[in-house]
């Protein structure tokens, strides 16, 4: 099968804009993540969106209406989070742990409750990208414009913020709105990304590109663009490999992540060498 | 009469443990040059964090400017320099030119948003302190007395009144530690910024400093260095004999 072949499905069509969206997205968010130690956030609010995706699911709200319930849910949460650290004396990932944890039980009881586990709510646990629908490809895309203009205006702000709190504060800026817009935007690209590559695997959305550009980068800026450039291919890369070699999707992207991971680390390694 | 840029009155601070800085009362005016020194645990860096905003003042007042330290928001007037160590992650993907320019934010309005003339700017203040060449380097990927040197730039990129530096050479080997104080006083005598510097080093303050304030959480003595040399305070903090030691180089 070639690779035009493949681009003439509907389905692999949608899922790749929406995979190419999403991946960016998360790999751009995940460079501030990664640099602020904050990189199991990603798992944490996964483990809320699986909760909350089983109370849609049973109201008998599916796929795109499924996403307008759990909005709400992992957008508290993600606050919550950030609460329990500055209230209650906690560590990040303490507080990560906390809420994860909560979030599985919730679903695991409702599902139990209302009859089960059913395909929906598996699909949410190992992504399915190749299911995405036409709504969800408009929601992705809103999302997406709307993260990357929020991510435009805050970009100095989040910048300052992630190299030094106490600096930022100092110049002004209002770390407890950057912290809060940095947890909530991460909140809605992992919601988003639950379908991409499911709970077990978001993280590695999250923290293996923006891992790898921090390899190679050569500025702040250099490190966005690489890792979001990683992420989208890995996407692109991921979703022909697996359809054309009958592989799960969602973990294929996450290989070609490591992958690229394991290159960047080797290319580091050279250069510094060379360097010596 | 110079303008009164700091000030503190019967400022009290206090955690879980007790208090930590108790009835703190001096003032700095436009130009001073005050040695913040203590033992450790002695409430150097809350007071420097009390006075900008970053802790809670149980009683007293602190004021920036004249203005409220917990309302203050010209933070353009204000740089600030802390100790190097633990300040960021050492494999931070940042340029010294982009970590400089976060300096410049401080006099934005909201969206931030660096312009061609702000670069300029930042390339000004590399080249005097003499860090241009390195400007694309990465700053995790400097010495440690070159750290320090784009921190102090940050901290002067937009030209400050007031410069506060906690333990600023902490981490510099007595070479660079020397160079490093030589230019704040310089920059404290040339464009008369005022200065409030945090150490160990009792020394410096006697070569650099208009006045020195000791503290062991309560403020044991405040004013010049020659005064501290001839006082009870002295002889009662360090013995009858500790004069011709530490007040020799003066």
């Amino acid at each position: 099968m070639n690779i035009l072949e493949i681009l003439s499905y509907g389905f692999i069509q949608r899922a790749l804009i929406a995979g190419t969206l999403i991946a960016i997205l998360c790999s751009v968010l995940g460079v501030f993540l990664v640099l602020r130690r904050l990189s199991l956030i990603g798992d944490g609010l996964a483990h809320i969106t699986f909760g909350s995706t089983a109370i849609a699911l049973a109201f008998k709200f599916y796929a795109a209406a499924s996403l307008l319930v759990s909005l709400p849910i992992v957008l508290l949460s993600s606050l919550g989070i950030l609460k329990l650290t500055e209230k209650a004396r906690l560590n990040g990932d303490t507080a990560i742990g906390i809420v994860s944890s909560v979030g599985i039980a919730v679903g695991i009881t409702l599902a139990s409750v209302s009859g089960g586990y059913n395909v929906d709510l598996l699909s949410y646990l190992f992504g399915n990208i190749l299911s995405i629908s036409q709504e969800e490809v408009w929601i992705a895309l809103a999302l997406f414009i709307l993260v990357i203009v929020l991510l435009a205006l805050f970009f100095n702000d989040l910048l300052a913020s992630t190299f030094n709190e106490e600096l930022a504060k100092i110049s002004g800026i209002n770390t407890r709105v950057i912290n809060a817009v940095l947890v909530m935007l991460t909140a809605l690209s992992v919601v988003l990304a639950m379908k991409l590559v499911g709970i077990m695997l978001i993280s590695s959305l999250l923290i293996l590109p923006a891992a790898s550009a921090q390899q190679l980068a050569r500025s702040f800026r250099s490190c966005i663009l690489l890792s979001a450039l990683q992420g989208g291919l890995s996407v692109v890369i991921g979703i022909c490999l697996s359809f054309a070699a009958n592989l799960p999707t969602s973990a294929t992207i996450v290989l070609i992540n490591l992958l690229c991971f394991a290159g960047s680390c080797m290319i580091r390694h050279v250069l510094q060498n060379n360097d010596n | 009469m110079a303008e009164e840029i700091v000030a503190a009155n019967m400022l009290t601070c206090r955690y879980h443990e007790g208090y930590v800085l108790r009835d703190i009362t001096f003032s700095a005016r436009q130009g001073d040059y005050i040695g913040i020194v203590g033992p450790n645990g002695s409430g150097k860096s809350t007071l420097i964090q009390a006075l900008l905003g970053l802790k809670p003042v149980c009683s007293g007042s602190a004021t920036l400017f004249g203005k409220p330290c917990s309302s203050f928001d010209q933070w353009g007037k204000v740089g600030y320099l802390p100790q190097s160590l633990h300040l960021f992650n050492p494999s931070f993907p940042a340029t010294v030119a982009e970590v400089v320019s976060l300096g410049l934010l401080s006099t934005k309005k909201f969206p931030r948003r660096l312009t061609q003339h702000d670069r300029q700017i930042v390339d000004v203040i590399l080249e005097s302190l003499g860090i241009y060449d390195i400007r694309s380097k990465l700053i995790g990927e400097l010495s440690g007395g070159q750290q320090q040197r784009v921190l102090l730039a940050r901290a002067l990129v937009n030209e400050p009144e007031l410069l506060i530096l906690d333990e600023p050479t902490a981490a510099l080997d007595p070479d660079t530690r020397h160079k490093f104080y030589h230019l704040i006083s310089e920059l404290n005598q040339l464009q008369g910024i005022t200065i409030l510097l945090v150490t160990h080093d009792t020394g410096v303050i006697g070569e650099y400093a208009s006045r020195m304030l000791y503290l062991d959480t309560r403020m044991l003595f405040y004013g010049t260095f020659d005064d501290f040399c001839h006082s009870p305070e002295m002889s009662a903090l360090f013995g009858e004999h500790s004069q011709h030691l530490m007040c020799h180089r003066h």
